[in-house]
């Protein structure tokens, strides 16, 4: 059975994460093969998500590291992990 | 020869030596042992609580948290997922005392009559890293994240921007597989309605400008 447009969008996500079983996939790629309109879907879905992976676009606040570290020194400072078996 | 920093401990010792030798009094290396995690560990934060300085001061909490509690980290799990685990649960904990908690119910019931279709376009080109180089297409793509659904944000957090894998993803926020990938289906779908028609116009911007920028030279 071939596949339309909207069967096809709902295996997108799963598309690009390589986790459709392989009759799906087959179908789905042969669909792509001819929708123009589709293969465009798919390709600007992965597109953001390669974008939105990129560090920069969720910057660090200036100093973060810094901060963090340095809170955290003083507690190294005077304090070793709790022992197993310590209650919560 | 490309590497400048071959003797930093983290390439010689496996995370597990690094542990060991923290529980064995070696505390110091504990900032070696969090580095790596720190932008993942932020951005968990800031999915949740929205805010910047609240973010921060929740990865800090977290993390000494996690000091305090190393000798309980068992190996079954990969560090990382149980550092984004106990974040989350400090986000969350933070949001309850405040009464800002998600309604995971309110939150279901969106899910149902949210709109999942795509943008449909026949021309998409891909847009390159180097856009991101452009404040405006960084805002874009924060202000996509941040408009999402409670739920969907914190899903494309671990599994989009942290590449976590969708088992671990499932595993540090207690749901299962198949929850994880029905809400990261639809918050990628969301998130192409809403982005690609804006970066499609922002994308085909750049060869224009940068045309003119460069005869303007000549
Ligand atoms: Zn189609």
């Amino acid at each position: 059975m071939a596949l339309n447009c909207l069967h096809v969008w709902d295996h997108i996500s799963e598309y690009i994460d390589n986790t459709l079983d392989p009759q799906v996939r087959a179908e789905v790629e042969r669909h792509l093969a001819h929708c123009e309109i589709c293969s465009a879907i798919i390709d600007s879905t992965r597109n953001i998500i390669v974008l939105m992976a990129d560090d920069r676009v969720f910057e660090l606040p200036l100093d973060f590291s810094k901060r963090l570290h340095a809170r955290l020194d003083e507690v190294l400072k005077h304090e070793d992990p709790e022992p197993l078996g310590i209650g919560p | 020869m490309t590497n400048p920093a071959p003797a930093d401990p983290r390439q010689t010792a496996s995370e597990q030596e690094l542990i060991a030798s923290i529980l064995a009094g070696q505390r110091d290396n504990f900032h070696l042992l969090i580095r790596p995690y720190e932008g993942q560990l932020y951005r968990t934060a800031l999915a949740l609580m929205k805010n910047e300085t609240e973010a921060e001061d929740v990865v800090q909490d977290a993390v000494l948290k996690a000091y305090r509690k190393l000798a309980s980290f068992r190996g079954d799990s990969k560090f990382s997922t149980w550092l984004i685990a106990i974040t989350l649960n400090e986000a969350r904990a933070r949001l309850r005392k405040d009464g800002r908690a998600t309604l995971d119910s309110l939150d279901a019931q969106r899910e149902d009559n949210g709109d999942f279709t795509p943008a449909t376009l026949t021309d998409w080109r891909e847009v390159p890293l180097a856009a991101l180089e452009r404040q405006e297409i960084r805002d874009l793509i924060q202000r996509a994240v941040a408009g999402l659904p409670d739920t969907y944000r914190e899903i494309v957090t671990l599994r989009d921007l942290e590449e976590l894998s969708v088992n671990e993803t499932a595993a540090a926020l207690g749901i299962s597989i198949a929850l994880v990938k029905v809400r990261l289906h639809r918050a990628r779908m969301m998130l192409q309605k809403k982005l690609a028609p804006h970066l499609k116009l922002a994308g085909k911007k750049e060869p224009k400008t940068r045309t003119f920028g460069r005869l303007s030279w000549l």
